[in-house]
């Protein structure tokens, strides 16, 4: 259990920057979540916290601790990595009671500690099992068992669950959550799936191109991303990003995006006004578009023709791929939708829930609340 | 396979020139062990078939331990075998893995450097060498050869488990680190154990060599009892021009006996060891 901060860390590999000005503080017993494209830095962040890479700049706080000296083995850590890392050629016991041995513990408490953990992970039957004798999710287990047993002061989690099917995923994710929860301590819990991210984090850290991105709850990231990149990250189906011309037209507020114009929310009106006459893109979620038909009444009249293009029934809801004018979006709509394939559709389209970004890179986001 | 292999075609492709091959290589091995177990009259008769047995005796392998020096040898040559062995491999593991694992300043080169010095020939190397040994008063000692055969042994076997600890995952050292390893823990506790055919193939390598080596040996390692095998057997049974056939016949039988027992047990493992990375697993 301990705080932990990262302060103004970089690490270059040559000329190449893996971190860059990286300022982050994880509070005791938060579970936080970096998320990013694969190449994006986060897993050399979480390294850097274990100590199996070295900042090139800045300095890494465990506690009250600065670690930036301390080996991996003196940081009061431990990691599961996505192999697994299990020791082939030790049984699941002994796996799980190395790190204790290492540190001279009686027999009698090692013993305790693992029965604990592998009660909780409900691994008792595999304890003298080899690794290569389990499945990918008992494998799993037994390496969450094996950092459970040293009541370290922080957890780090490196994509652990990528190598599990589907629904063992969904099923991990789970009993992390409540592992979280049972242990009281701090995780630090790297992925590049923005679903773990939004399940199972108390707090998000949204990474791209060796940059944080986004700090925030996973709501706070959801509802409010900070740019164009996080809209289009955190999300699923992921949000539709359209150019558009932002008119003053007998003064309201308009968004044009030549097949269609749609009129700006008077309560979002004041915020953008700034923009008026020039080029953004307008974000919306595929959430957020309806089918006229079975749209709420409010929002019928903001309402554009689209021609269907791929109809994916999903049996909870319907993705429709849809072509705008020469603009493709996605829509989740009602699954009383009734449809077919080149047939135009008319969608109303919640534009209290619409985003406005720069047109240029860093592609911000126009704050609007 | 799948497919249409006939007993026949199986007979024809695979059992013939396997049944060839096999008399190839064992027929010297038939043939020395046959002349050791005969009297010397027998191996010049001409009237006897020389590749059958007519009398059996033993003769041969007494005469080798109560006229020669064999034992001594026996003894010289596994003490330097051994030696040479196990310091090459402690060194080697070390090596392989620093180049396997450490980044530092001039490691490629360090690893490229290695390679090459296992390309310069023992034919070349003796002759400084020689001045070396003779600069530490080493000659005729166990240590003139314990200390000449790694600069043969220690490049191949470097190379050899770098390759070999190259194939086992860097997340379960680095697991082993943050469970509270030191490096040279993780190495000893976690990679060492792991990397045990590789290990064993290096050995393997390390002791044929030294059990087998014939210039080194003649040259450092030559007056009185202290000769190895190969040296001995061919100093003192071949006298002029008079061969002792039967006795050098013993020798040899006797002298390629350990390989052979060592081969048969660990083959699976030396197998393993040098074709370690060459697909994934």
């Amino acid at each position: 259990m301990a705080k932990v901060v990262l302060e103004n860390i970089s690490k270059m590999f040559g000329k190449v920057a893996a971190v860059k000005n990286c300022d982050l503080t994880v509070e005791d017993k938060e579970f936080v979540i970096l998320v990013g494209p694969s190449g994006c830095g986060k897993s050399t962040a979480l390294r850097m916290v274990a100590g199996l890479e070295e900042p090139t700049t800045g300095t890494i706080y465990i506690g009250d601790r600065a670690v930036n000296d301390l080996p991996p083995k003196d940081r009061d850590i431990a990691m599961v990595f996505q192999e697994y890392a299990l020791y082939p050629h030790m049984s699941v016991y002994k796996n799980m009671a190395f790190a204790l041995k290492l540190r001279k513990f009686p027999k009698e408490e090692i013993d305790q500690r693992v029965r604990e953990a592998s009660d909780i992970l409900g691994i008792q039957d595999l304890l003298d099992r080899k690794p290569k004798q389990l499945s990918g999710g008992q494998r799993q287990r037994v390496a969450v068992g094996r950092a459970i047993v040293r009541k370290p002061a922080v957890f780090l989690f490196d994509e652990p669950l990528s190598n599990l099917d589907a629904k063992l995923r969904v099923q991990m994710r789970a009993e992390l959550s409540k592992l979280h929860d049972r242990l009281q301590t701090t995780i630090i819990y790297v992925t590049h799936d923005q679903v773990e991210a939004m399940t199972m984090g108390t707090k998000i850290v949204v990474m791209k191109d060796a940059l944080i991105q986004q700090i925030g709850t996973p709501l706070g990231v959801y509802n409010f991303p900070v740019n164009l990149f996080v809209a289009g990250f955190i999300g699923s189906p992921v949000m539709n990003f359209i150019p558009c011309r932002v008119l003053s037209k007998d003064g309201r507020l308009m968004i044009d995006a030549e097949a269609f114009q749609l009129p700006i929310p008077e309560k979002k009106a004041p915020y953008y006004q700034a923009l008026a006459g020039s080029e953004a893109f307008f974000g919306i979620r595929p959430n957020d578009i309806y089918d006229r038909l079975f749209a709420p009444e409010h929002l019928k009249e903001n309402a554009i023709r689209a021609v269907v293009d791929v109809i994916e029934p999903l049996g909870s809801e319907i993705h429709l791929n849809v072509t705008a004018g020469k603009h493709n979006l996605v829509a989740m709509v009602d699954t009383q939708t009734n449809v077919r394939m080149h047939q135009e559709i008319e969608l109303a389209i919640d534009l209290n829930k619409m985003h406005l970004f720069e047109k240029n890179p860093p592609n911000l986001r126009i704050a609007a609340e | 396979m799948v497919g249409s292999e006939t007993l026949g075609k199986r007979v024809l492709g695979i059992y013939l020139p396997l049944a060839f091959f096999i008399f190839f290589l064992l027929f010297p091995f038939y043939w020395m062990s046959l002349v050791s177990f005969k009297p010397t009259n027998d191996l010049f008769e001409l009237k006897y078939n020389p590749f059958w047995l007519q009398t059996f005796t033993l003769e041969n392998y007494l005469y080798l331990f109560q006229n020669t020096d064999f034992s001594e040898w026996l003894k010289n040559t596994l003490i330097i075998s051994v030696v040479s062995t196990v310091l090459s491999l402690g060194c080697s593991i070390l090596i392989g893995y620093a180049l396997a694992r450490l980044r530092f300043p001039g490691s490629n080169f360090l690893g490229v450097g290695i390679f090459l010095a296992y390309l310069v020939p023992p034919t070349l190397l003796f002759i400084p060498l020689s001045q070396v040994i003779a600069k530490l008063n080493l000659y005729n000692t166990y240590w003139a050869l314990i200390l000449t055969y790694p600069t043969q042994l220690i490049p191949f076997a470097s190379w050899l488990l770098m390759g070999y600890f190259r194939t086992i995952p860097k997340e379960i050292e680095e697991c082993a680190m943050a469970d509270g390893c030191t490096r040279m823990q993780a190495l000893v506790k976690i990679i060492l154990p792991l990397s045990l055919p590789g290990m064993i193939s290096a050995g393997i390598f390390c002791f044929t060599l030294c059990w087998n080596e014939f210039l080194y040996a003649l040259i450092f390692m030559s007056s009185g009892p202290m000769k190895t095998i190969p040296v001995g057997t061919v100093s003192d049974l071949i006298k002029a021009d008079t061969l002792f056939w039967g006795a050098l016949m013993a020798s040899a039988v006797l002298g390629s006996f350990p390989i052979a027992f060592l081969y048969s047990f660990f083959v699976k493992y030396y197998v393993e060891g040098l074709t370690a990375g060459a697909v994934k697993r």
